[in-house]
């Protein structure tokens, strides 16, 4: 299997904080992986580090194998990378429509710059997205800060799905959500994998995320504690790599 | 009668301002940027217009053609060479790297234009008037007011319809989610402010034909653009236009009641507003 993204040995700091310790992780082309861990093991880090919102050395991400790591986060964008962020942020005062058109401008200025080598092979349209999620077509006009938190998080999904991209992080998606709004976004999830996309999931949701992925690392204080396949890796094996319990603890 | 006549110089006058507001709208309200040096950018358009109407004997029409293109190549390079490094989510850095480049415009400007009052030769357009039911209205102020009614209508029309128009808004709302969006915050700033000083061309022009301009007196300039966006409210190019109105209406009526009181009753009204709703009558609470 060719890993479309891999990290290795990512390192990443707030200040004076280290957040990250030498993550090693790797994503194969249309998979879906699972990150997971309790608050504070460096999940978003991670993702943010990947994104280029934090600085970090070139060699430490690489795409397709070519070393993107510290690659301003516009420029991942056009390189096929797409992030539905923690907390959303959506571009309050603007409508469903301009939010997700801010996506589809831009994916068409990346593809008028670069011609056939811009990301996107998923072809995400904005029916396409309408189709996935149809209480955005019906909500087209209304400013996004009057949307529930689930459909918040759909115009999220779907603002990040119209970057095209070949790989998409997804940073607790189903965080604060009811479990039947959490069910109809993860129901989106096999659709999006069909287009091609490599997905990594972070989640709080053990279950969900087991559930729902091929693989997944377990996180602790900014190392992976636990990788393997989804369906292989049992309870008690994540409890374990959950909690540290046996870890030593520096 | 008095008063009807008031409030119509008021709005007129309200057209002039509305020229300077739009620019700092864009900057301020939309891009967080504080530059201290837009009323000295006017100021030095103005002279560069005056210089070149005098050395090739141009009517206000190619100073305007030529000054307005100039305007946005001064935009552009003073956001890719000074703003971009300043700009963020603190709004000191710019704040102190125009203050300095006002100080340093209006040093240059005295080098080369010296400290002398200069004004744009309108060829008759400035005294021409109007006279409907008794009141004389200028036909200066009344293209002043026209053309930034036109200029309000077009940069909201681009902000709302364009793809840089969303793009930048995106960049206002959440410029970090723009980032990830796809969107190069840089490159949409500059052509933000290359549009924003853009306008201060044609501010420039109208300027040097209804008044006089000296090296000296950006700072007044803009202090009134920023008392237009706070009225208004920041983020609203419709409510840096109407705040032009109620600042060139209050000063029009301060000046009615007593000469020596119109620009201190606009900054009166001015301050009332900061204190009863500082969001601006169109801002979002």
């Amino acid at each position: 299997m060719s890993a479309v993204l891999s990290t290795h040995g990512l390192v990443a700091r707030y200040g004076d904080f280290q957040a990250l310790y030498g993550v090693d992780t790797e994503l194969g082309a249309g998979e879906c992986v699972a990150l997971i861990g309790a608050n504070g093991a460096g999940k978003s880090t991670f993702l943010r580090a990947v994104m280029g919102l934090l600085p970090v050395a070139r060699e430490m991400v690489r795409l397709d194998g070519e070393p993107v790591g510290g690659t301003a986060p516009d420029r991942m964008v056009q390189k096929g990378v797409a992030i539905v962020p923690e907390g959303r942020r959506l571009f309050t005062g603007m409508s469903v429509e301009d939010n997700l058109r801010v996506a589809i401008d831009q994916a068409a200025r990346a593809a008028g710059k670069a011609g056939a080598r811009a990301g996107g092979k998923g072809g995400w349209t904005l029916k396409r997205v309408h189709d996935l999620f149809p209480i955005l077509a019906e909500k087209a006009r209304t400013p996004v800060q009057s949307l529930s938190g689930g459909q918040q998080q759909m115009v999220a999904i779907g603002r990040a799905l119209l970057c095209q991209p070949r790989v998409l992080l997804c940073d607790e998606i189903s965080l604060g959500l009811a479990p039947k709004v959490i069910r109809e976004i993860y129901a989106a999830l096999p659709e999006i994998r069909a287009a091609g996309t490599a997905v990594i999931l972070v989640e709080q949701d053990v279950g969900l995320a087991q559930s729902a992925s091929d693989r997944l690392y377990c996180m602790l204080e900014g190392r992976v504690t636990l990788a393997g396949k989804s369906a292989e890796i049992s309870r008690a094996q994540i409890g374990e790599a959950y909690f540290g319990v046996g870890h030593a603890v520096a | 009668m008095q008063w009807l006549d008031a409030l119509i110089q008021g709005v007129l006058l309200g057209g002039m301002y509305a020229q300077y507001a739009l620019g700092m709208a864009l900057m301020f309200g939309v891009m967080r940027i504080v530059n201290i040096s837009h009323g000295d950018l006017v100021i030095l358009l103005s002279l560069i217009g005056i210089s070149l109407a005098s050395a090739f004997g141009l009517g206000p029409l190619p100073v305007l053609v030529a000054l307005v293109p100039l305007a946005v190549l001064i935009g552009f390079v003073l956001q890719k060479t000074v703003l971009n490094r300043v700009v963020g989510n603190d709004p000191l850095p710019s704040l102190i790297a125009t203050f300095g480049l006002s100080i340093a415009l209006q040093n240059l400007m005295l080098q080369i234009w010296s400290a002398n009052s200069r004004s744009l030769p309108g060829y008759g357009l400035e005294s021409r008037s109007i006279e409907i039911g008794g009141i004389y209205i200028g036909l200066l102020p009344v293209i002043v007011l026209a053309v930034a009614t036109g200029l309000t209508w077009g940069l909201d029309l681009m902000l709302k319809r364009t793809r840089f128009g969303r793009a930048l808004r995106a960049a206002a709302a959440d410029v970090e989610a723009a980032a990830m969006t796809g969107i190069d915050p840089r490159a949409v700033y500059a052509l933000a402010t290359a549009a924003a000083v853009g306008i201060l061309g044609f501010a420039a022009v109208f300027q040097a034909l209804r008044s006089t301009v000296a090296p000296a007196d950006g700072p007044a300039q803009l202090i009134y653009a920023f008392e237009a966006v706070i009225i208004g409210g920041m983020g609203s190019v419709w409510g840096a236009f109407i705040g032009s109105m109620v600042l060139g209406i209050s000063q029009a009526i301060g000046f009615r009641i007593d000469p020596g009181f119109g620009v201190l009753a606009g900054h009166i009204v001015f301050l009332f507003v900061l204190a009863t709703r500082p969001q601006g009558l169109f801002g979002r609470a």
